[in-house]
């Protein structure tokens, strides 16, 4: 059985929770066996280094030393989160291509008795590994129940295609693996424009309405061409799309639904795996008409949840969100 | 400037504006992206550290693959955040805020902690909009998507010792 060095960061252990649960299910359908990183720290995420800049990458440094040391017959390096695998991925690529910064980070990371040495772990997102190493036929041979007629929008947001150091996705704004893997799976994907735009990642926390007309932008987008859902390969996109979208609205006045679950829910359905235990129900914009158009029911929703409404806002157009001004209050 | 890892390509910029159009965040910037390079030219220090464009940008690396002289322009943002903390010279804002917030959490758990990181940030930077996104902390909680307490991981001396002597070696350039 394929063993990989996992690392699941923060997110996929907290708000990101069906992501983990979801990818830790469908290993053993894959025949794959991901080991977590003993002990791993924060990646950073893109916060960490807007104050600390060397001290980002010995942060990462730790936890690249930590994965070189796990010897169990594999050098690569999972990691389902986007920031999680670019700050890994970055920082290895770096201290190949740099070396004084590979001195400081080693100098660093010796206070701690560790070391690194750029190159010894290849680290991938998990996107990556399945399309590649366990590829689609594979996927596809596993599939027991096909998601016949559920219209999906495969959402990649930023920082798997880019800046992509080491050039897996091909393309940096119109990749096409988790359209090739949701296909795969039997169900149809809606053109996507906007596949690689930006969520707005920790934008919320900082300007709410940059951060919502991102969202609304992709949501919209979304639901013109009629999907069903959106799949996301990433933590914070997720967040943005389905806790957010709940915000925006209102936000805007609106009434979007379009649900966002993990590519890895998709697979584990597609596959025959229980809905609950893949972490539906944990959504905020409920996925519960969706998953109906499959056959499956939908375990019970956990409180607070948006079911769809009654009449779907389709075919109508929604018009252009009118900015308010600042203090102007709903 | 010297201190983004490897070649920032900085010098190489041609005032395309191609990162400029490419930016997601561009309408809450004072200057493009283009427009404060053209300003680290001119040597104008003070006014690029005072800048707001770095504190918009969302690392979305789009800019950093669309532009024709392969600049580094996602990195040289964060060297730009950090030349404007240690110059104190950037404006109390929300963005530099939830990145010292973050940098504690990190630095005394060795994870984040969302809940944590929301309530203590938006305490601090946005007290009124607390109540309005009261109902998602609970959503996040009551669906066990966030925790009440942080969790520590168990070597959190050697991470601290790692940072610490990481800190000193950039303090000594
Ligand atoms: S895209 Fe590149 S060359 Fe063009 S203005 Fe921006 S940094 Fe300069
Ligand atoms: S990486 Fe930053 S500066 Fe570049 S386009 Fe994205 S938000 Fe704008």
């Amino acid at each position: 059985m394929p063993k990989y060095i996992f690392y699941p960061g923060c997110s996929m252990e907290r708000s990101a929770r069906p992501y983990l649960d979801s990818t830790l299910a469908i290993q053993e359908t894959l025949g794959i066996q991901l080991e977590e990183v003993p002990d791993w720290n924060c990646c950073g995420a893109t916060e960490y280094a807007a104050s600390h800049l060397l001290p980002s990458y010995a942060l990462v440094g730790r936890n690249l030393a930590l994965a070189a040391k796990q010897t169990n017959g594999t050098r690569t390096l999972v990691a389902g989160c986007s920031a999680c695998y670019l700050n890994l991925a970055k920082t290895d690529h770096y201290m190949r291509h740099d070396a004084q910064l590979a001195d400081r980070v080693n100098t660093a990371l010796t206070a701690g008795g560790l070391q690194y040495q750029a190159g010894s772990v290849t680290v991938r997102h998990l996107l990556d590994v399945l399309i590649n190493d366990i590829g689609l036929d594979r996927i596809r041979s596993k599939v027991v129940r096909p998601l016949k007629g559920l219209r999906v929008a495969a959402y990649y947001g930023c920082q798997v295609p880019r800046p992509d150091y080491d050039r897996r996705f091909h393309n940096h704004e119109y990749p096409n693996q988790l359209e090739q893997i949701i296909k795969a799976l039997g169900a149809t994907v809606i053109d996507f424009p906007l596949k690689t735009h930006c969520c707005g990642g920790h934008m919320t926390q900082i300007s709410e309405a940059t951060a919502y007309e991102m969202i609304r932008q992709l949501v919209h987008g979304a639901d013109q061409y009629q999907a069903d859902l959106m799949a996301s390969l990433c933590p914070m996109c997720q967040l943005n799309l389905d806790a957010y979208q709940v915000e925006m609205n209102k936000f805007f006045k609106t009434s979007y639904h379009v649900p966002t679950v993990f590519f890895t829910q998709l697979m584990g359905l597609a596959f025959g795996l229980d809905a609950k235990a893949l972490g539906f129900g944990k959504e905020f914009v409920s996925a519960a008409a969706a998953l109906a158009k499959i056959g499956v029911e939908a375990p019970p929703a956990e409180v607070d949840q948006v079911p769809p409404p009654a009449k779907l806002p389709r075919g109508k157009p929604s018009g252009l969100p009118m900015p308010r001004m600042p203090g102007q209050e709903e | 400037m010297a201190a983004t890892p490897g070649d920032s390509r900085l010098e190489m910029c041609i005032q395309c504006g191609t990162c400029g159009g490419s930016c997601p965040s561009g309408a809450d910037m004072d200057h493009t992206p283009r427009a404060l390079f053209a300003l680290i030219r001119a040597d104008l220090r003070r006014e690029v550290l005072r800048s707001n464009t770095p504190w918009y940008c969302v690392s979305c690396y789009y800019c950093t693959v669309r532009c024709p002289q392969e600049v580094h322009i996602t990195d040289l943002m964060y060297t730009l955040k950090n030349l404007a903390i240690r110059a104190k010279l950037y404006e109390e804002n929300p963005a530099a805020g939830l990145a010292e917030t973050f940098t504690d959490q990190v630095e005394n758990f060795g994870r984040s902690f969302e809940f944590g990181l929301a309530t203590r940030h938006n305490l601090r930077h946005r007290p009124f909009s607390l109540p309005g996104l009261a109902p998602l902390g609970l959503g996040l909680l009551s669906k066990g998507r966030m925790d009440l307490t942080p969790r520590r991981i168990q070597n959190l001396d050697q991470l601290q010792r790692i940072l610490a002597r990481a800190k000193q070696l950039e303090e000594a350039v």
